[in-house]
């Protein structure tokens, strides 16, 4: 067993997560990144394997970041950062682009979190404070439409409080709709039987683990 | 002879009275009609609902219109920025009203203003605190929430190209809201950067039709908003 009561094991780096996920994208699979970690995903995919990223604001076909005097600020992401459109890439308006979302068009959506429930409940858009300015934008449209639903995110906060949790304390994005969860500790699938871990990081073993999380957790390694 | 061309860009807006429902497209700066805003501030209609995806940067379009004490509600998905502080000010001190509703929800709830559908049911929301006191119901098991259409008095679009029938072509993610904006107001205005010829617009390749707007405005250099903050300008300058 791995004695951590210092908290000095700390897994996979984001860029490791990230690489982690792409690993699981299948060729030709349509993608929405969201913003944050989840848009460094961009950067891993597997040499052979064609992705189209999505951007719920407009454009199927978003390229990387331009060069500073190839900005655009009418060719933005869902962050509000310049992008640019690749060869074959289109543009439509807003009832299309959640068309595409909520009509079960896009393949994959990769999602940070601020908590996810054992049972695939997500929590990534409020924390209930009542003096924060309350902001959903598409969130809440990506879960109930997207096939599969991936977070990444680290496995606890800044203090150490377990973001992986039997039942969410935050306000809801979506009930029951994460399908895998990445963290710096481990992979898990949302699975009928509960949380399964497919993996976990160099260091890290399921005593370790359990430390962490306050889900129950579902030894599938 | 049909010519939705205005003289000006004052003279367009002039028709909007206290107490409207205004569209305004824009998705943070790529599609926000800067120039249709600021000339409505000096119109002076006030007592505003506005139904825009944010609520503006800086102290310049949107969010100078709000910091005029236009607005009484916003209805929106997004409400803050990097760069936003006027709304959040005043949502704070209880100076103005919030209807936040999903980025989806909100396209197509002004979708189906202009399509004649006054509501639709969504699964986006359930079992989450926006769908709370909403109507459910249950449709090959799953849950969903009913959303009403919005319908507005005005719409204020931007796009790059107009004629005068008001067939419109926009300029990349500045698309965004402002195809459905323009089928869900009772008169449209649009500020156009380019002012074709009827029969120069492809019309395989028209975004718009122009049945869907009343007024255009040739604004042939729009400012962007990323610019002025910038420069730390403030409206009116």
């Amino acid at each position: 067993m791995v004695k951590d009561t210092e908290k000095t094991v700390t897994g996979w780096s984001v860029q490791q997560m990230a690489q982690k996920v792409a690993a699981d994208i299948e060729d030709g699979s349509y993608v929405n990144l969201g913003i944050g970690i989840p848009e460094l995903v961009a950067g891993y995919v597997p040499e052979g394997r064609e992705v189209i990223y999505h951007t719920e604001n407009g454009l199927l076909g978003m390229g990387p970041e331009p060069s500073q005097d190839e900005e655009d600020p009418e060719l933005i992401n869902a962050g509000k950062k310049f992008v640019t459109a690749i060869p074959g890439a289109s543009y439509f308006h807003h009832a299309d682009s959640f068309t595409m979302i909520r009509g079960g068009h896009i393949d994959v959506c990769v999602l940070g979190a601020l908590q996810v429930s054992q049972k695939g409940d997500l929590a990534n858009w409020s924390t209930g404070d009542e003096k924060a300015i309350p902001a959903v934008g598409g969130a809440m449209d990506l879960v109930a439409g997207v096939k599969t639903i991936v977070v990444i995110t680290q496995h606890n906060t800044k203090t150490g409080e377990p973001k992986i949790v039997k039942e969410c304390s935050y306000p809801l994005t979506g009930k029951q709709v994460v399908n895998r969860i990445y963290t710096n500790l481990a992979i898990m699938e949302v699975t009928p039987e509960g949380l399964v871990v497919k993996e976990t990081a160099p260091g890290v073993d399921m005593e370790l683990l359990d430390q962490r999380t306050e889900a129950a957790l579902i030894d599938g390694r | 002879m049909i010519n939705k061309i205005s003289a000006s860009v004052h003279e367009a807006v002039s028709v909007i009275h206290d107490g409207a429902t205004v569209l305004i497209s824009g998705f943070g700066e790529a599609g926000s009609p800067i120039e249709l805003i600021h000339a409505l501030i000096d119109h002076g209609a006030s007592d505003l609902t506005v139904v825009s995806n944010n609520t503006g940067s800086g102290h310049v379009g949107l969010a100078a219109l709000i910091a005029h004490r236009r607005v009484r509600k916003m209805i929106c998905s997004f409400p803050r920025t990097s760069n936003s502080f006027v709304f959040p000010e005043l949502y704070r001190k209880g100076e103005i009203e919030l209807e936040l509703v999903p980025q989806g929800t909100l396209a197509e709830r002004i979708r189906s203003g202009g399509a004649g559908i006054p509501a639709f049911y969504t699964p986006a929301s359930v079992d989450t605190p926006l769908a709370e006191g909403k109507e459910h119901r249950e449709f090959d098991g799953k849950k969903y929430v009913l959303e009403h259409a919005i319908r507005a008095d005005f719409a204020l679009v931007k796009c790059r190209t107009a004629d005068r029938y008001g067939n419109l072509l926009y300029n990349k993610t500045a698309r965004n809201f402002g195809p459905v904006m323009c089928t869900a107001a009772n008169t449209t205005i649009v500020q156009a950067a380019h002012i074709a010829q009827p029969g120069e617009m492809d019309p395989e390749h028209v975004v718009t039709p122009g049945i869907f707007v009343q007024h255009v405005v040739h604004i042939p250099e729009p400012a962007h908003e990323s610019v002025l903050i910038a420069e730390n300008k403030k409206y009116p300058w």
